[in-house]
């Protein structure tokens, strides 16, 4: 099963990886990192389909992906 | 499992780039590390960096990069590509850099095919030094130093970086892209790699005009930077291949 | 040694390549454009790269580029240029980029007149760009010391990572005279010389500490004073090794001449004639203008000498300065000038001596 990795610390919360997801496997948590940001999670992990929309669209190269 | 999305080797691993939320510097400047990676020529580039937000990218990116004075991007890689043929040098210039203070430098560099490419990211303002006018800037669009926005009469009209370097006979490859979406972000990336292809086949001058969003002096968050992106700034730079001599 | 009579800018352009200059880049402007042309036609000779940028803010930039990579590199203009190529400079001084530069200078300020002047003097020694940063500044008197001193210029300037700049008036530029000229350095010399500069930016193993990164600023104010601090130690070292001046018939003298350049050897002359009436009279030529030799002038015997006399090609006289820092008011210093493009007549300086003596 795919698995998308969200390097909490390089997210910045624009919000971008959660827009593009086609299967809403994004969402913008509730914690904050060092910086303050409030950043992505994965909120429903079960419905990856592994498409890197997310990790190519993430400007701060914050999402891995695995398939 | 296996990584099918990785972090680029072309950033660094523990760094935090210092670009705002949602500023797409970023995504482009991820795009060119992975591109360099896959074709592995990291160990042979040069960045050559404009003045401005370009500037940021130093303590990102991984490899060997020389901070250029304002607009004189093409001028410096002219330098180091001539007299170190086997690098592969490329500009990272903002459109303050390429369009306004260094015109003269950017076009005399595609008019002699210089052997160089250039990453020009079109956001349609200044962005480090706080929104000001770009030779970029959308009719109407608010600047710092257009407190009325754009108008025409006063500031002439934005200005299309690829139709003009088309006007030349040298420039190989021209192309217009954005990252407004994953879509666009891959075709971004596709046309970067051709435009080192092109290099390290000797073909000449190859730009990679990139329209970007500036979040923070649009006055907008992330998400609606994209919006205004898709309405206005893609309605005045329409994307696509300007020129294909590859 | 085989003598062949050469113009003082071509001599400048073969001297360079000899001392392994492979890339320059230059914009045309008079009284200096038989350099770029020389090294036009000289450099594809021997696998050199020559451009002639879109402007002098270009070339300098292209020097940059090509001296970042590594390669021994100059460019060249006249006053006017020099202004517009300061942005350069300075970026090559921030980033210890070793470059060489030759200034064959004219009438000023403005666009001046293209014949000889040395109205840039305070340019050259004292704020060629902004920031504060210094070059070694050499002053040929004779087309031979032209070629001299440009071949020692890019060991100056890559022992330091610093700018050199040769400040040389039009005179000496266009003139013609017999030069020996140095011997050529071999391509394994030069490609030696280039495999040396490992942080050169023409690309290394992805290795964050060990990039080539060349850095003409800093976001660290930290890092930014710290380069500054080594820099001005660089500046005081040179200070006490790397002056170069002069005396000539100084040792009994009355009245002592300050000059450089074409005006030292024209005030030579007039050493000379008033030696032969027996008058005491004679000539401290800075060679190296920046450093200056503070000490030469420093240390005459001020019992001895009456006044000094500042020759220049300069209205108002701007060498001046340095000559009082040095002579403390201990006697009076007088000034011989023309400017605008005039050159200096030995009769106007052997007015000014007659006055002093």
């Amino acid at each position: 099963m795919p698995k998308v990795e969200i390097r909490s610390e390089s997210c910045k919360s624009c919000g971008y990886c959660v827009k593009f997801c086609p299967k809403q496997v994004l969402a913008i948590g509730d914690k904050v990192n060092s910086k303050g940001y409030e950043y992505a999670k994965v909120a429903k992990p079960e419905a990856c389909i592994g498409c890197k929309m997310c990790g190519v669209i993430c400007p701060d190269a914050a999402i891995e992906v695995y398939k | 499992m296996e990584k099918i999305y990785a972090r680029t080797k072309g950033i660094r691993p523990d760094v935090v780039s210092g670009f705002c939320p949602g500023c797409m510097h970023s995504t482009v400047i991820k795009l060119i590390g992975e591109v360099l990676e896959e074709m592995n020529i990291i160990d042979k580039t040069v960045a050559v960096l404009g003045i401005g937000c370009c500037g940021l990218k130093m303590e990102y990116m991984s490899y060997d990069n020389i901070t250029s004075p304002h607009g004189r991007a093409c001028a410096v890689a002219t330098g180091i590509k001539r007299s170190n043929p086997d690098s592969l040098v490329y500009t990272y210039q903002g459109d303050g850099d390429f369009a306004s203070i260094g015109l003269a430098e950017s076009v005399s560099a595609a008019n002699r095919g210089e052997n160089i490419s250039v990453i020009f990211i079109n956001n349609g303002i200044y962005g480090m030094t706080g929104g000001q006018l770009a030779p970029t800037t959308l009719l109407g669009m608010k600047a710092s130093t257009a407190p009325k926005g754009r108008i025409a009469e006063e500031h002439g009209y934005p200005m299309h970086m690829c139709e003009i370097l088309n006007q030349l006979t040298a420039p190989c490859y021209l192309e217009r892209t954005s990252c407004n979406t994953p879509q666009n972000t891959l075709k971004t990336r596709k046309a970067i790699k051709k435009a080192f292809q092109n290099q390290l086949d000797g073909k000449g001058f190859s730009m990679v005009e990139v329209v970007t969003n500036c979040p923070t002096n649009w006055g907008l968050d992330p998400l609606k930077s994209l919006e205004f992106l898709n309405e206005k700034m893609l309605t005045e730079y329409p994307l696509g291949v300007i020129r294909d001599n590859g | 040694m085989k003598r062949v009579f050469m113009k003082g800018c071509e001599a400048i352009a073969e001297a360079a390549v000899r001392a392994g200059c492979r890339f320059f880049a230059g914009y045309p402007i008079t009284p200096q454009n038989e350099i770029p042309e020389y090294f036009s036609r000289r450099l594809p000779e021997v696998g050199g790269v020559f451009i002639q940028g879109e402007s002098e803010v270009a070339s300098i930039s292209m020097v940059y580029g090509a001296a970042s990579a590594g390669t021994r590199s100059m460019t060249s203009s006249s006053s006017p240029g020099i202004s517009l190529k300061s942005e350069g400079i300075s970026y090559c001084a921030a980033a210890r980029i070793p470059m060489v530069y030759a200034n064959i200078s004219r009438g000023g300020p403005g666009v001046g007149s293209i014949q000889p002047a040395q109205m840039d003097y305070m340019q050259a020694t004292k704020a060629s760009g902004n920031g504060g940063f210094k070059m070694m500044v050499l002053a040929p008197s004779t087309v031979q010391e032209a070629v001299d001193m440009t071949f020692a210029a890019f060991d100056y300037a890559d022992r330091d990572r610093n700018p050199v700049l040769i400040l040389c008036d039009g005179v000496i530029g266009t003139m013609m005279e017999p030069v020996v000229l140095p011997e050529m350095k071999s391509d394994e010399e030069v490609a030696a010389i280039k495999n040396s500069k490992k942080w050169a930016a023409i690309g290394h193993k992805v290795d964050y500490a060990n990039r080539g990164w060349i850095q003409p600023g800093n976001w660290s104010t930290a890092i930014m004073q710290q380069g500054n601090e080594e820099a001005a130690v660089m500046y005081e070292n040179w200070q006490k090794n790397d002056v170069q001046v002069e005396h000539y018939q100084v040792e009994d003298a009355e009245l002592v001449m300050v000059a450089y350049g074409i005006s030292a050897r024209i005030a030579k002359t007039v050493v000379d004639k008033y030696r032969a009436d027996g008058k005491k009279v004679g000539l401290i030529r800075p060679i190296t203008v920046y450093p200056f030799p503070y000490k030469a002038i420093e240390n005459l015997n001020y019992n001895q000498v009456k006044a000094i006399l500042d020759v220049e090609m300069s209205i108002p006289a701007q060498m001046l300065e340095d000559v009082s820092l040095a002579v403390k008011g201990r006697c009076p210093i007088e000034t011989c000038l023309c400017s605008g493009g005039n050159l200096m007549k030995k009769e106007q300086v052997m007015d000014a001596v007659a006055k002093l003596i």
